[in-house]
């Protein structure tokens, strides 16, 4: 199979689907004439003009507003936020009307509309440039949360996610954008909502998302060298979590690991330890070890790499719960 | 464009201006009627905000709207959707809290809406309705459908940072919004003039490009015309505008807000200005109608929103079931 970038993965899907549907529309900072800050929409205001791909001035509660609006009225955006560090600004339309609008009005409207945004460490970005606020959203109920880790699930993601009718958050990572991966050659959608099991094993289940999938993965690939056989589960999709595939492999492992970029402290990883200890208490031979990234502002330059979780760090608790 | 002109612009037929007068009154008693339930504890939120005092902004710009017009309103929203078609004992269905409201009940009177009639939601945050009908007009214009969005928001909201965020997109794509200000001179017990240093509203528009215009928000057949020469500029594709309509706040804030805040003189000298006083006894004094006539409108609006209100309120509450429905319009 061919193998294309995460960016280009992504790029393709919004292609793909403006080229049939009209109504789908791209908005946000600089995703027009610059071609987007991380290039995903590059190239694709020469395919669909200004009127698809419209620059927006930097007003994101307004922007993030627009497209609610137009949603609602009909269109399918897809808004931009250039980084989830911005979603704070948007805050109020994101939390309480993007998710809220349809319940308040008995279901009367409804809003297909993907917040297309990108965040994580890797770029020495800085505390303002580099947080994993995926949180913010899962906690609200009414929005779905996406964060791929590899191309081909970028790309079938987000396909469903524009065709979904519901507001989709969706969490691309900036280090992820120039990695390469298979993607097949057709057009296909990934559905929203459930997990893949991007590696099988029996001792210890890693449940994690998105670039941390990467490090679990090498962390897996360390572990066998030494006789433990990890299973990753990449979630994909935070809101809903398919805990029908965590509790699943935990049953089988009786052993779990959370990792995630997100902070600690009632962060993702909590959320996801909670269930797993609700669905699987009487299963696991200890209890549910979470990594994540440190409690303190995400630092620049060489200190980030310490405030985030490694591969040593997941080999190290491996070890120790499968009693080594 | 001034207030004089905006009146004689009117231009109104006499059954047309019967009609609104009809509105207004409709307004005024559905507001009255839905306070007394509230009195009485049958509405099922405790937050009520009525707009008795403001029936002339409501009814006016509403009647320069079309069909495939679009719009939101604030929390103060009830008498604009009354004057756009809703269905009062719908209406009343939803304050309180029943299944039968325009909401199943799930809204309550902060969010009364009706997409069928264009009405896009009513917001219980100051603002937040601002960009969502600026993507209404943006959606109007990317799919060439002739309309214009009109956002309805409080003065509370003019110093909301969204409203210039979406003033500016509004001005630089040119599409067809419509600010509609209700100053009501009071933002809960704030005064317009202790939130914001300078009162010149629509300058503040003209600045972004937006086509600012002020009106006396208690002349019916003004606000009618100011509207209507607003609504038509930006139908015809020339983008924007802000419309700031004076008016008052009869009843505080919420329904049992006393308003310490403001004087007895204040509120004797905006009451003296009744909007819907003003346009009978003009209507009166023209010879459109007899004082008869205008005090048989009354009653039957009385008897309307009594009705209305006694059906809704033997309406069946939700079924605990639908605490779950609707939150996504798919199930994964
Ligand atoms: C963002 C936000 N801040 C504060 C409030 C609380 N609040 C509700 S109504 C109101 C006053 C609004 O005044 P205005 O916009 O003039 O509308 P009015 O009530 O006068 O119709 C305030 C402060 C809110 N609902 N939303
Ligand atoms: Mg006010």
């Amino acid at each position: 199979m061919r193998e294309i970038a995460y960016r280009e993965a992504l790029r393709e899907a919004i292609y793909e689907e403006m080229e049939q549907d009209e109504n789908v529309f791209v908005i946000g900072e600089e995703v027009g004439r610059y071609g987007g800050a991380y290039a995903v929409t590059r190239g694709l205001i020469k395919e669909f003009g200004a009127r698809r791909l419209v620059d927006a001035p930097i007003s994101e509660a307004s922007t993030v507003g627009l497209g609610i609006g137009a949603a609602i009225t009909g269109l399918r955006p897809i808004v931009e936020l250039m980084y989830v560090d911005f979603v704070p600004l948007a805050m109020d339309q994101i939390a309480t009307q993007m998710p809220k609008l349809r319940y308040m009005t008995g279901g009367q409207l409804k809003i297909p509309m993907v917040l297309r945004t990108q965040g994580g460490t890797g770029r020495s970005a800085g505390a303002q440039h580099s947080q994993s606020l995926e949180a913010y959203c899962v906690h609200t109920p009414g929005l779905r949360v996406v964060m791929p880790a590899t191309p081909a699930d970028a790309k079938g993601l987000l396909k469903s996610a524009i065709r979904s009718d519901d507001p989709v958050v969706f969490i691309e990572h900036k280090a992820l954008y120039a990695r390469k991966g298979a993607v097949p050659e057709e057009t296909c959608t990934i559905p929203l909502g459930k997990a893949r099991i991007s590696r099988s094993g029996s001792d210890v289940t890693i449940v994690t998302y998105s670039r941390m999938v990467l490090i679990a993965e090498e962390a897996a690939g360390a572990l066998e060298a030494e006789g433990i056989s990890a299973e990753v589960i990449d979630l994909r999709t935070l809101s809903p979590m398919d805990m029908d595939a965590v509790s699943a492999s935990v049953g089988k492992t009786k052993r779990a690991i959370v990792v995630t970029e997100a902070h600690k402290t009632a962060g993702m990883s909590a959320e996801i330890a909670a269930r797993i200890t609700e669905s699987n208490w009487t299963d696991l031979t200890a209890p549910v070890v979470r990594i994540a990234a440190k409690d303190v502002p995400v630092p620049a330059t060489h200190l980030e790499k310490l405030s985030i979780p490694s591969v040593d760090e997941i080999v190290d608790a491996a070890k120790t719960l499968c009693g080594e | 464009m001034t207030q004089k002109d905006a009146t004689q612009s009117a231009g109104l037929s006499e059954p047309e201006r019967v009609e609104l007068l009809r509105t207004m009154i409709r307004i005024r008693e559905f507001e009255d009627m839905v306070g007394e339930s509230y009195l009485r504890g049958h509405t099922a939120g405790s937050m009520l905000h009525l707009s008795v005092g403001e029936e002339a902004v409501a009814a006016g710009i509403v009647k320069a709207m079309a069909p495939e017009d679009v719009f939101t309103t604030h929390h103060r929203g009830h008498g604009v959707f009354l004057a756009r078609g809703a269905d009062p004992m719908r209406m009343f269905a939803e304050v309180f809290g029943k299944s039968v409201g325009y909401c199943k009940g799930k809204g309550g009177s902060m969010h009364i809406a009706d997409i069928q009639l264009g009405h896009m939601g009513a917001n219980a945050i100051v603002g937040a309705n601002i960009p969502i009908s600026l993507g209404g007009g943006f959606s109007l214009k990317y799919r060439d459908v002739p309309g214009v969005s009109v956002a309805f928001f409080g003065d509370g909201a003019i110093n909301q940072g969204v409203l210039y965020e979406s003033m500016n997109m509004a001005a630089l794509w040119k599409l067809p919004v419509v600010f509609a200000v209700v100053n009501n001179q009071y933002g809960m017990g704030t005064r317009v003039d202790q939130a914001s240093a300078s009162l010149a509203f629509a300058e503040r528009a003209e600045t972004f490009g937006v086509k600012g215009a002020e009106v006396d928000g208690m002349d019916v057949e003004a606000v009618y015309g100011a509207a209507d020469a607003l609504l038509r500029y930006s139908r015809e594709g020339n983008g924007p505008s802000l419309l700031v309509a004076n008016a008052y706040r009869f009843y505080g804030h919420g329904r049992k807000d006393p308003s310490p805040y403001r004087t007895k003189e204040e509120e004797a000298k905006w009451k003296a200005r009744d909007p819907i006083a003003l346009f009978r006894d003009r209507l009166v004094t023209e010879g459109v109608i007899t004082a008869e006539r205008s005090e048989r409108i009354g009653a039957e609006a009385v008897t309307e929103m009594e009705e209305a209100a006694a059906v809704a309120v033997t309406q069946a509450d939700p079924a605990p079931e639908e605490l779950y429905t609707d939150v996504f319009a798919e199930e994964l």
